[in-house]
């Protein structure tokens, strides 16, 4: 089969992130290619260099499409010669008609003007693949998220000359949802569109993709056969297996016993559309982990706890009073503290210095009037740059300027200074370079060693089962189970996420 | 806390922060702090200052006794002193406003509270036996009930700032007819009057009312956390409300003070012509105030703030409308000049048009360069 | 759904007709053909603006230099046909080009540099009204044998009712909007940047041109309000139009329009403009209400169309 798109040792460098390191990915005519990897490996921003979203770095790496050299600069320019996109979150216009989203930029015309009965026979035929019969000339926003999804599939489908890509296009269908597209998806297939298909579903990969790319941390880690290609194999490629050496020793700080006091315990709690009857506990000085794969709900259980989404029903019991939280700050005066998944949006204060980012916290929490003092905060600030090996000239350097593994030690220096009884970290190391990566392992351990309970979400198994004294493993918003002691391996984890 | 002094360590040249950091980075790190240390201290001054001189100069030249300053029934007069007065409302105004738009917000409405609270005040001179105290306090009261609508407007039913002042923009100068029942109400009273047109200490009260509101908001935002506060939520709220912040009630604070600010710009108008015109009290000063706070340096989508900049550019605007009629130029000139600062201004802040200066300077450098090689 | 999308304007359409009603039960006259005629005619000016403040607040944007901009036109105008002698056929064709020039350098500025529309146009605002001024500080008569056979072009209806050149100008352009607005990729794509820029970025709308075109759109439809507007007063003068943005802004709204962008209709916009003037009219028939209520009510009808707005959406984010 012919080459259609060819990607060459792509880099794109965010400031203090390398999102992708010298990828290669190989798209040959009328295959679906299953892109695969865990949050943050860098899938979506491979796409989004692909479709001229984003640029890659400049000077090195080429993309090769039909063998010529292309540079796309707009996703239009992309889409005119041939490559359509479906991004995850549903990227359509929920103000605009069914009709015009499937049709934005390529509206059937009759004497220059928008030819609306043509465009609504077309829609109605293009959804008919898909087996939805809906009002097209209905907005966008009153149909559910499935519906949507299913959407800008389609639209992607009447686009796509030669190469479809699909963004974790089956996050919100249900099961027969799911066979539709993958019918439809075979046809084009079979008329030689070259499909990428991006999933953490891993089953959904193994029903319908032919080859598989597997990206870690923003390398590749292979290119396979997905027929050659077992399950097991395929998990620890994504995850990483020289991780796995390392489980057995480092579980230091090993909790007494199960029975020891509950700092926390969640008991049937549900938020509305985020995570349905939880139960948890974490002991004191313990530290849980939550395990499980993008939208689970382990980054809702954080939320839900810290007060920023609403429960619809259960308790939560903190140190033995029953808590009623409704917004961060009420859970901050408990005693809770939050290390946010995303850094940029909820962590940093951006244009802020590394001292304002620490004292903050303090500062809310001893209110508006009892302001601490300019050289309080550069004490303060000094105090935890040194104590943590924050690599900083000084302390007023703006935080957006640091790497991303210093601005977590800021986000961690700036709850330290309240002393909280409860961490809350989740995804603590996401998009941090390796070197930082062991330095902030490190330091969450010895809060552990001092006695702080934690709470830990990440994607990387081995460094949840090397922190935890438990992990409680999510799966569609409910707890699957809960491993410890003995139990407690990479692969149990893995086995209880692959099979629920 | 407690083991914050133990920790401190004796200065060590060799410390190992910087022998972690690369060379590369050692460099940035260095650009970046010199950035920093420059927009702490006088980066951010410069440019501002630097206009308001040129600008004197500017007046010098054209009329050799601006700067001259005489002394007479205990004031000082001279054109110096006029154009601080005559900024006195438009700076009290970009005060208020760097507060609102430091939280990434905007106050439309602060003219049309400025007429309010002039039609107010008039009217309860008119009324007997209201004490002075009361008509300050009411009108100051005024400011604050606008400044709890639109803030409430804007946090609590999550408004945009434009759409919400807006409101206050269109039916404030209604309910100011209102109360003065269409007419532009005159008042006498000399005591009232003494804070647009009295002297004390030499000096027009305008100024001192200024320097006092200046130096209140100045303690009150940087000698307490709320400053701190305002910042941190104008950068971003969302990680603002992760930390604890109430960023609502940060807001809301911000437009109260923006509505206090307003009324007593408007308790100066209306005093300074002893009577209170509800239709033209204030109008597009609004536009003014933004404009001081946007010369002063500050970014529209909110963060860092500095209420002497803002300040600084009311007084470069008056500065600017004196020079303008000191030329000889026609008045009208000055909103077109106007109009062509503002632009300016905005391209000086747009990244973009930074870079592609500095496109132009460099090639024209290295032109040098490689001339100079030659 | 339908239903919600149309809402704001039906309530619009309904406190028109039951103002009219009450307006024709209490006062002699009012209910008449004549006033509706003159609802168009005195507001001819506004309204047109009016079309172009939708396009840009449809498009999540706004402009307030379009007061100015009427200024800048009748004065350019009045100055021309007055004291250069030009022909007004000529001076239309001069300065219809120019005014769309001005709308479009402020679509460059805010594309090209990341400006936020507001500051823009604000400068335009300035920078608009700044050359009025200099070009005339004074109010120009204009006194032209085309003026008069224009003014004197209308259609006599029933009732005394006389529907000017103006209305009927403003009808034509009305329907070359609502054509654009619905029936050409342009519209759509006007609709699409204010439903979510970046959405529409990935879905491969012309950004740029859109931009520059909504913003020359609304200043070609502003320069041809100012012209209009000295068919009404038969003169140019710097200081007209002085808080037209703010007129055009509140019948927007009052008219349904999304002040965030992405929903609303033209057509509402118009009965916004209408439901302005019948509450002008009405406190002018009554004569014992004084002007200022107009800006009070107004205010109030913002208010309550803003707040609308505000729980629609609220609905909608549940629904989604």
């Amino acid at each position: 089969m012919p080459v259609v798109l060819e990607l060459k040792n792509i880099s794109k460098t965010y400031p203090g992130v390398k999102a992708l390191d010298d990828v290669d990915l190989t798209l040959y005519q009328g295959e679906i290619h299953a892109l695969l990897g865990e949050n943050g490996a860098g899938k979506s921003t491979l796409v989004k260099v692909m479709t001229g979203a984003q640029r890659k770095d400049e000077g090195i790496g080429q993309v090769l499409f039909n063998n010529q050299s292309y540079d796309f600069k707009t996703p239009a320019e992309a889409q005119l010669a041939g490559i359509s996109t479906v991004y995850q979150e549903v990227n359509l216009l929920p103000n605009l008609t069914v009709a015009q989203n499937l049709f934005l930029g390529h509206e059937p015309r009759k004497y220059g003007l928008i030819d609306y009965k043509n465009m609504l026979v077309q829609s109605e035929q293009l959804l008919s693949r898909f087996k939805l019969s809906i009002d097209v000339n209905a907005q966008l926003s009153s149909f559910s998220v499935a519906v949507q999804q299913l959407i800008a599939i389609a639209r992607g489908v009447a686009m796509s000359a030669q190469v479809l890509v699909l963004d974790e296009p089956t996050a919100s269908l249900d099961a027969d949802e799911v066979q539709t597209l993958f019918a439809v998806l075979n046809q084009l297939k079979a008329e030689g569109v070259a499909i990428v298909f991006i999933t953490h579903f891993l089953d959904q990969v193994y029903q319908i993709s032919d080859r598989i790319t597997v990206l870690r941390n923003g390398k590749q880690v292979g290119q396979f056969l997905t027929s050659e290609l077992p399950q097991a194999k395929l998990i620890e490629a994504m995850l990483g297996k020289e991780l796995q050496h390392l489980t057995g020793h480092q579980r230091e700080c090993e909790s007494p016993t199960n029975s020891q006091e509950a700092i926390l315990s969640l008991s049937n709690v549900s938020a509305k559309g985020s995570i349905q009857s939880m139960n948890l506990t974490v002991g004191k000085g313990q530290a849980v982990g939550l395990a499980g794969l993008l939208g689970s709900g382990r980054t809702e259980v954080c939320k839900a706890i810290f007060g920023l989404d609403q429960l619809t029903q259960g308790d939560i019991t903190f140190t033995n009073n029953r808590l009623t939280i409704s917004q961060p700050a009420d859970a901050i005066n408990a005693g809770i503290a939050l290390c946010p998944e995303d850094r940029k949006t909820d962590g940093i204060i951006g244009p802020l210095s590394i001292r304002e980012n620490i004292a903050l916290a303090l500062q809310a929490r001893l209110g508006w009037w009892r302001y601490i003092s300019k050289a309080q905060q550069e004490e303060l600030a000094q105090f935890y740059i040194d104590k943590l090996q924050i690599a900083t000239p000084d302390a007023d350097k703006p935080i957006e300027q640091l790497s991303g593994g210093n601005q977590q030690k800021v986000i961690l220096a700036r709850w330290l200074a309240i002393e909280p009884m409860l961490l809350i970290l989740d995804e603590p190391t996401r998009g941090i370079d390796i070197g930082a990566h062991a330095e902030i392992l490190t330091l969450i351990r010895s809060l552990c060693e001092e006695g702080m309970s934690l709470l830990v979400t990440s994607s990387e198994l081995d460094e949840l089962v090397a922190l935890a004294n438990k992990v409680v493993v999510m799966r569609d918003r409910h707890k699957v189970t809960e491993l410890s002691g003995s139990e407690l391996t990479s692969q149990h984890v893995m086995q209880a996420i692959a099979e629920g | 806390m407690k083991s914050i002094s133990n920790h401190q360590k004796p200065a060590v040249s060799d410390s190992p922060v910087s022998a972690r950091l690369s060379e590369q980075e050692l460099n940035a790190a260095k650009n970046a702090r010199y950035q920093a240390g420059a927009s702490n201290n006088w980066g951010r001054y410069l440019w501002p200052v630097c206009a308001l001189i040129i600008l004197l100069v500017v007046n010098l030249v054209l009329d050799p006794s601006f700067f001259s300053l005489s002394y007479q029934d205990g004031r000082v007069y001279g054109s110096l002193i006029d154009v601080l007065n005559r900024c006195a409302p438009v700076a009290l105004l970009a005060i208020g406003m760097s507060v609102v738009i430091a939280t990434g917000g905007i106050d439309l409405s602060v003219g049309a509270v400025m007429a309010i609270s002039g039609a107010v005040c008039a009217n309860l001179l008119l009324t007997p036996d209201v004490a002075l105290i009361t008509v300050l306090f009411v009108g100051i009261l005024v400011g604050i009930i606008a400044g709890l609508v639109n803030g409430s407007l804007v946090s609590y039913l999550g408004i945009q700032p434009i759409v919400a002042t807006l409101l206050l923009m269109v039916a404030g100068r209604g309910i100011a007819q209102l109360i003065n029942q269409g007419q532009i109400v005159t008042f006498q009273s000399d005591s009232f009057a003494f804070i647009g047109v009295g002297n004390w200490l030499g000096l027009p009260m305008p100024i001192w009312i200024v320097v006092g509101m200046l130096v209140v908001t100045q303690l009150l935002l940087r000698k307490t956390a709320l400053g701190l506060f305002i910042e941190s939520v104008g950068c971003n709220a969302s990680a603002s409300r992760y930390l604890g912040i109430n960023d609502k009630a940060v807001k809301l604070f911000a437009y109260i003070i923006a509505g206090v600010c307003a009324a007593l710009a408007g308790m100066i108008s209306a005093a300074n012509i002893q009577g209170a015109d509800a239709n033209n009290a204030g109008l597009w000063l609004e536009l003014d105030a933004i404009l001081a706070v946007v010369i002063g340096g500050a970014s529209l989508v909110g963060g860092r703030f500095s209420l002497l900049l803002s300040v600084l550019g009311a007084l470069i605007i008056q500065t600017l409308a004196t020079t303008i009629i000191v030329s000889g130029l026609p008045a009208k000139f000055n909103l077109l000049i106007k109009a062509l600062v503002i632009l300016m201004v905005l391209l000086l802040q747009s990244e973009k048009f930074r870079k592609q200066l500095n496109g132009l300077f460099s090639t024209k450098t290295s032109n040098n360069k490689f001339g100079e090689a030659q | 759904m339908m239903a919600k999308r149309f809402l704001p304007l039906w309530i619009t359409t309904g406190l028109l007709i039951v103002l009219f009603i009450i307006g024709s039960a209490q006062f002699e006259g009012f209910g008449s053909l004549r006033v509706i005629t003159n609802l168009f005619s005195d507001n001819a000016f506004l309204l047109i603006t009016a079309l172009g403040m939708t396009l840009v607040i449809i498009s999540g944007g706004i402009d307030l230099s379009v007061g100015s901009v009427i200024a800048l036109s009748g004065v350019v105008c009045s100055v021309l046909i007055t004291q250069y002698q030009w022909h007004p056929v000529a001076v239309f064709a001069l300065v219809l080009p120019l005014g769309t020039l001005f709308g479009a350098l402020m679509g460059v500025l805010i594309h090209e540099y990341r400006l936020q529309p507001f500051i823009v146009t604000l400068a335009g605002m300035f920078l608009a009204r700044g050359l009025a001024t200099t070009i005339s500080e004074k109010s120009v008569e204009i006194d032209h044998p085309f003026y008069d056979a224009v003014s004197d072009f209308g259609l006599l209806l029933p009732g005394n009712a006389w529907l000017d050149a103006s209305s009927m100008l403003f009808a034509l352009l009305l329907i070359v909007i609502v054509v654009i607005m619905h029936f050409t990729r342009l519209g759509t794509n006007i609709y699409a940047l204010g439903g979510n820029e970046q959405s529409a970025v990935l879905m491969g709308v012309p950004v740029k041109k859109t931009t520059i075109s909504i913003y020359a759109a609304s200043s070609f439809l502003a320069t041809f309000a100012g012209i209009v507007f000295t068919f009404y007063t038969f003169s140019g003068y710097a200081l007209a139009g002085v808080g037209v943005e703010l007129d055009a802004i509140a019948a927007v709204v009052i008219g349904g329009t999304l002040l965030t962008g992405g929903s609303g209709f033209v057509i509402g916009s118009v009965l916004g403009v209408l439901l302005m003037g019948i509450i002008q009219t009405y406190i002018t028939f009554d004569g014992t209400l004084s002007s200022w209520w107009t800006k009070i009510v107004i205010g109030l009808l913002l208010f309550f169309f803003i707040v609308l707005q505000k729980l629609l959406n609220r609905n909608n984010k549940l629904h989604a």
